[in-house]
């Protein structure tokens, strides 16, 4: 039987065991596991999942699915400016999607996307829970209220440097 | 018992607390249309995610339709399952799950056997509305030694999830992404190959579309039988007589045996042979086997590992393989029956009629999908000629028979070829479970008694009980013996193994639910278990009318060990008829 | 309670602090440092005000002072101008819109006068973060009161009596849930606090666990002690780092304090709360789904009955209510079920927190009375439509929700009436909407979001959704036929009928809402192939009045694919075959000539 060849460094499979080891080994955590992976990897590569699946005793397919099926689980790097564009209904109605289609259109990427130089990522999100402010983008940690198409040019001038 | 009474499509029945709508209805006869329901009652399995929509019934003051699959009856429930709204319903669930489906019925190796194109018969679907700008849901397709994944035709029944995790505890396949997208697959969507897929082919069993298949080796077969240089072989499992007439409109449970012999010889085969020979031949080094551990183990030999677990079944080997590499000397080192014969065909039979191994085709007719990985394995080939050239499932001979317009019905009794079509009753009844592990008591009892065995049916072992056990009086000595089928009942007495708590001498595994006669390349059940216990029966029976039915007494076993072999466990028989296993579970490398 | 004699509130919600109200928070605190006030005035970082298009919002206790739109650099003169001098600094003061007048005191504001502060009873008055705040404001007091002198059978009384139904969007009578699983027996039973609050446009629990999470943990104790439960799980969105750390603040001192953990207050009971994460599936809001994921599994829901008051988390039995509901407890615990049951409608009692959004003038977190009206809520506490734009709809309940049209606007807004009017009460988003929007495009968008977030276990919602999606998207481009309107209802109806859970069963809602409330806007894209609205893109024309063109050429210079052509100082002519609707050439024609028709 062939076999993908799987690769992590040293550190990095202590780090994942140390995790699930944190929780138990209980697979009822496994949410949990891959939160604390992703929030220490940047996101759920193959190989991660594979340790995790050892660890946990769970079948690797039973993780992919899980992982697939959480929005916020990813299997690819987000950029180093991960930008992400409210979607909720307030947003929408004050023309988000306007908004997004300048951020494609900008970075040439698609939702889910990392610039090839690794960058920037695009994704849309749901409501963030700044309506007062719609629509709202954000870049990282730091939120843009009130955006309307023209300003993406100049919001993504302020990370290019 | 606590009953309730309900009315259904104005009829009033009584059934026991706990019944579901879908059960009820059908014991008073009114069977509701469904395609993700599906349960094998006396296997005790049961697919009911109520997700398919299409068995929605209307209970009278409930908003919503109910899926009669999985609503359990309740007191004074007036319940219709025909009205204008359920029938508009069901026609429209059909129309979304069939504008995602491919169309192409006349060339899906379903079509015929196809349980979502009869439900689009059976509801007089004949358009869909909105095609026209529907996008489909589409995915790779992957073939691996053995199954094919087309997952454009998945309906998401999840029957082949649940049987690879809850039954087979495989956990090859699990439910992936969300939405529209949501599908089946192994982990990374990657193929089958990279994943803990043993092959059992439980889920191809249970499909109800073209998701899932077995790969097709007829075209093959048929080059091998057209090239005049070739002298082609064919040997048939056990549990294919028994099913192979379903495929011809027989009941469940006829033996086709004779005419099975008829067709492929029609179908030009140039030898016609049993692998229920090469069971009694499996029967010799195996129980020899047994033997001897034990008998090493009895003189307090500690190295004598213990349980001996039978080997014959390939996707059981696969499952050890990847899930128990640290139990791999423990299985009998016994080829199983399939290459056992592979490697006496190319021997000793390819040198009786003077041919070189290379002009002679071995090809086997399994109940199994698991079989065409098992022999296309490294270790099974010499010279990169394979022992078994090819081997193509009951459904697959079901397939060439009808294409070579036979007509199996009408076909004369045939009779197996000598020397390798000779069996005893212990070859065939490998084909149910229970059936290897009673074969090797009928033979070990004998030649470790030095008696003769009076009682040949050994009813203690057999059954559909997941996992069984028995202790055999060997003129006393107690010999303890465990059986389990289905690798989720295999994976218990296993982890008793592996925690030194089993106290069995001998354990028989088969992967597939009820042994080889519910295997992944039979003839579909479509959730009818009596079928599955209609072919045990005659299995059973075949091996009541056989005059010989222990391995040992099978004269042409004993002449291949006269003439070729010696005697079993010999160093030729080791090299011929034994093997080894592997770790097959992926590493992770670690970088340093 | 703090020492201080004076105390600045700085909201922390979402939307002040997108607009630097933590530099706000940190220069308050230098500036009093300064000024040698640090120790008689404290600075709170507290929940939110709910007046999120006034933020950053200040708020001066005692006097109840609100300051607005307050910048980094404005501290100073709140220090010393109010603080100091005691004077009001007028131009950080709220002027209402309509009157001009300007409003000091938040009691006086408009959009907050026709409110009733139940569960947002102390978001934007205590410090979340300190626990003394808290229960100087009577936070754990309903829990000893329950613990001491009633059995639980008691406390399900109440709160039967007090007619409270669940917040998270069914509206099941949360007394009746309780006493369900309070008489399934069994060793072990949990209790859930659903916070993974998903509904696009709404944002009330986030407020309540950033605000006020006591009152979350206490009615959770007091869940336990009534259905026999000793352990308490919240299930709470990944995307809310703030109330989940406030939320662990909260928890760790209420175990300081005895008031979680083993033996609270000394009276043999024990409970004690968990965490658990979400991570981004919508149907997660689905009880049986959300009871998967704490499991470890993907978030599919499962058939009901069982009901998880039978079987729950593990097997065991559960009670999953929502934040605002639990938010609902303590109040009436102390209150009594009488003065609940006096608020609101005949059979919605309480209060309903709404997010309010859209085109609307006060946009934010509002909290009224069951049975309020819609105009009450748009005219009143919303100020209107933005820009003297017409009313046209308020969506609410989400994605499973439905429109309320100008017929609507003096019906009684509870959970019955919204029902009655194809909408329902979801979670409480309500977005306004105003002439421009077309209603074709908001269905297809809460249908856009369904298909999202369909988990694909159930046919008719995984396959039918899209189908929907996909026909109201050909309708906007204008390929639309008039059958496909009858198509769009029975899909619809058939969709809701059959599909496995609250998702499913409602997510055709805002078509047949909108079909309902706006068919003829829908005929018009299926016959006449125009957007009354002029939102869909693909049904505008660009076209040139004649009477205005001069001729000058610059629209025909501008336009990138040549659509426009005519002789210089003659009237030019749009090729709408070529015309891709860019726009340039209605910003560079100086005439007004280029208008969409």
């Amino acid at each position: 039987m062939s076999s993908i060849k799987i690769e992590l460094r040293q550190e990095d499979v202590a780090k994942i065991k140390e995790i699930c080891t944190s929780f138990g080994n209980d697979e009822q955590e496994l949410i949990n596991v891959l939160h604390k992976c992703q929030e220490h990897f940047g996101y759920l590569p193959a190989e991660v999942q594979e340790v995790v699946s050892d660890e946990l005793s769970v079948p690797v397919a039973k993780i992919y699915g899980v992982v697939t099926f959480y929005s916020f689980f990813t299997m690819t790097p987000k950029g180093k400016h991960p930008i992400s564009i409210c979607m909720g209904t307030a947003c929408y109605v004050r023309g988000a999607e306007k908004v997004l289609e300048e951020f494609k259109k900008e970075l040439r990427l698609q939702v889910g996307q990392t610039t090839s130089d690794g960058k920037f990522s695009l994704s849309s999100l749901r409501c963030v829970g700044a309506c007062g402010l719609a629509p709202v983008v954000m870049v990282g940690d730091k939120t843009y209220g009130r955006v309307a198409p023209d300003d993406v040019r100049n919001i993504i001038k302020e990370y290019e440097k | 018992m606590e009953t309730i009474k309900l009315t259904i499509d104005n009829k009033k029945a009584e059934v026991p607390k706990g019944t579901t709508i879908h059960k009820a209805a059908r014991q008073m006869g009114i069977e509701i249309p469904t395609l993700c329901y599906m349960e094998l009652h006396d296997l005790n399995i049961e697919n009911k995610p109520a997700g398919c929509r299409i068995c929605m019934v209307e209970v009278e003051g409930r908003r919503n339709l109910a899926p009669s699959c999985a609503t359990r009856c309740e007191e004074g429930m007036v319940i219709k399952t025909h009205t204008t709204r359920v029938l508009n319903a069901r026609r429209t669930v059909m129309e979304f799950i069939l504008s995602d489906h491919p169309k192409d019925c006349l060339i899906c190796p379903k079509s015929g056997n196809c349980e979502l194109q009869a439900m689009a018969n059976k509801l007089g679907i004949r358009e869909i509305p909105g095609q026209e700008i529907a996008a489909m849901s589409t995915y790779r397709k992957d073939t691996s030694p053995s199954i094919i994944r087309d997952l454009d035709k998945c309906i998401l029944c999840r029957r082949c999830e649940m049987m690879c995790n809850d039954v087979q505890t495989v956990g090859a396949l699990s439910a992936v992404n969300r939405g529209f997208m949501a599908t089946v697959a192994p982990a990374f969507e990657q193929n089958l190959e990279y994943s803990s897929c043993t092959y059992c082919g439980q889920c191809v069993a249970v499909c109800p579309t073209g998701a899932l298949t077995e790969v097709d080796h007829t075209p093959e077969v048929l080059r091998a039988l057209a090239d005049p240089s070739k002298t082609v072989i064919v040997q048939t499992a056990p549990a294919v007589r028994a099913a192979l007439g379903e495929e011809f409109g027989m009941a469940p449970g006829t033996l086709v045996t004779g005419k099975m012999v008829s067709a492929l010889r029609a179908l030009g085969f140039d030898y016609v042979f049993d692998t229920d020979f090469a069971a009694d031949l499996t029967i010799m080094e195996e129980g020899t086997e047994l033997l001897g551990r034990l008998n090493r183990h009895l003189k307090g030999d500690t190295t004598a590992k213990l349980p001996i677990l039978t080997s014959c079944c390939p996707g059981w080997v696969n499952f050890f393989e990847y899930y128990y590499p640290d139990l791999k000397d423990i299985p009998s080192t016994a080829k199983s029956p399939q290459q056992m014969f592979g490697a006496i065909a190319k021997t000793y039979f390819a040198g009786k009629i003077k041919i070189n191994r290379k002009d002679l085709v071995v090809v086997s007719i399994m109940p199994c999908l698991a079989k065409k990985y098992e022999c296309q394995r490294d270790e099974f080939s010499t010279e990169n000629n394979r022992d078994v050239d090819f081997s193509i499932s009951t459904r697959e001979l079901a397939a060439f028979i009808k294409q070579a317009n036979i007509d199996l019905n009408n076909l004369e009794e045939g009779e197996f070829d000598a020397p390798l079509g000779e069996s005893t009753g212990a070859g065939v009844i490998f084909g149910t479970t229970g059936g290897v592990i009673e074969a090797a008591v009928r033979t070990a009892y004998e030649l470790q008694t030095g008696k003769k065995l009076e009682r040949l049916d050994f009813t203690e072992l057999r059954g559909l009980e997941g996992v069984r056990e028995a202790t055999i009086d060997f003129d006393g000595l107690p010999v303890r013996i465990g059986i389990a089928h289905g690798l989720g009942n295999a994976r218990k007495l296993l982890d008793d193994v592996r925690s030194g708590k089993s106290q069995f001498h001998a354990i028989e595994v088969m992967a597939c639910p009820g042994g080889c006669i519910g295997g992944g390349g039979q003839p579909l059940h479509h959730g009818n278990s009596e079928i599955i216990k209609a072919r045990a029966a005659a299995i059973y029976t075949e091996d009541r009318k056989k005059p010989l039915r222990k391995s040992h007494e099978n004269p042409f076993i004993i002449k291949l060990y006269e003439e070729f072999l010696e005697k079993p466990n010999s160093e030729k028989a080791h090299h011929l008829l034994h093997t080894h296993y592997f770790e097959r579970k992926k590493k992770i490398l670690v970088k340093p | 309670m703090a020492k201080q004699k004076k105390q600045l509130l700085v909201c922390g919600g979402k939307s002040c602090s997108s607009h630097n109200s933590e530099v706000l928070y940190d220069n308050l605190c230098l500036e009093l440092e300064a000024n040698a006030l640090e120790n008689e005035v404290s600075v709170v970082r507290s929940g939110c005000f709910g007046l999120c298009h006034l933020g950053p919002v200040v708020m001066v206790m005692p006097e109840k002072v609100v300051y607005v739109k307050v910048n980094p650099d404005d501290t100073r003169d709140i220090i010393a101008e109010h603080l100091i001098k005691g004077r009001k600094v007028e131009r950080l003061l709220y002027h209402d819109p309509v009157s001009g007048k300007i409003i000091p005191e938040e009691k006086d504001f408009a959009p907050l006068k026709k409110q009733m502060r139940i569960v947002l009873r102390n978001c934007g008055i205590i410090d979340p973060e300190n626990i003394e705040e808290a229960i100087a404001h009577d936070a754990y007091e309903a829990l000893g009161r329950v613990l001491t002198e009633m059995k639980p059978a008691d406390v399900i009384r109440i709160i039967r009596d007090s007619g409270l139904r669940g917040r998270g969007g069914g509206g099941f009578p949360t007394g009746l849930k309780w006493e369900i699983a309070y008489n399934n027996k069994s060793d072990e039973k949990y209790v859930v606090c659903n916070a993974d609050e998903g509904d696009p446009g709404a944002f009330m629990d986030r407020s309540v666990l950033e605000g006020d999470p006591h009152a979350v943990l206490e009615a959770m104790a007091i869940c336990g002690y009534s259905i026999g439960a000793g352990k308490g799980l919240i299930y709470i969105r990944a995307e809310y780092p703030l109330a989940v750390a406030r939320l662990k603040t909260a928890i760790r001192q209420a175990r300081d304090y005895g008031l979680l953990g083993d033996d609270i207050m000394g009276t043999g009971f024990s409970f004690d709360i968990e965490i658990r994460y979400g991570a981004g599936a919508f149907v997660c809001g689905e009880e049986t789904a959300l009871i998967h994921s704490m499991e470890g599994l993907r978030g599919e829901p499962t058939v009901k009955p069982p009901f998880p008051a039978e079987s729950g988390f593990r097997g065991k039995p559960t009670n999953v209510n929502n934040v605002e509901t639990f938010a609902c407890i303590s109040p009436i615990i102390l209150k009594g079920a009488k003065w609940f049951s006096s608020i609101g409608t005949e059979k919605s009692k309480g209060t309903k927190v709404f997010a309010l959004a859209g085109k609307i003038n006060n946009v934010g977190l509002i909290e009224v009375p069951m049975g309020i009206t819609l105009r009450e809520v748009i005219y009143e506490i919303g100020g209107g439509i933005r820009n003297g734009k017409k009313f046209k709809a308020a969506q609410t309940g989400g994605p499973s929700g439905g429109c309320l049209t100008e017929k609507h606007l003096d019906t009684p807004i509870d959970f019955d009436n919204l029902l009655a009017a194809g909408s329902m009460m979801g979670s409480g988003g309500m977005i306004v909407m105003d002439e421009d929007d077309c209603m074709v495009s908001v269905a297809r968008f809460f249908l856009d979001f369904t298909v999202e977030e369909s988990c694909g276990k159930c046919s008719p919602c995984r396959i039918g959704n899209k189908r929907l999606h996909e026909l109201l998207d050909h309708i906007t481009k204008g390929k639309g036929v008039p059958a496909d309107l009858d198509r769009l209802m029975n899909m619809s109806m058939v969709i809701k009928d059959t599909s496995l859970c609250g998702l499913g069963q409602s997510s055709p809602n805002p078509v047949l809402s909108t079909l309902n409330n706006f068919r003829e806007e829908y005929e018009a894209h299926v016959t006449v192939k125009k957007c009354p609205a002029g939102q869909c893109r693909d049904l505008m024309e660009y076209f040139i009045i004649s009477e205005n063109c001069v001729g000058c050429t610059a629209c025909a210079r501008v336009c990138p694919v040549n659509a426009i052509t005519g002789e210089r100082k003659e009237t030019h002519t749009i090729n709408p075959s070529i015309c891709i609707k860019c726009g340039a050439c209605i910003e560079k024609c100086k005439f007004d000539a280029v208008i969409i028709r």
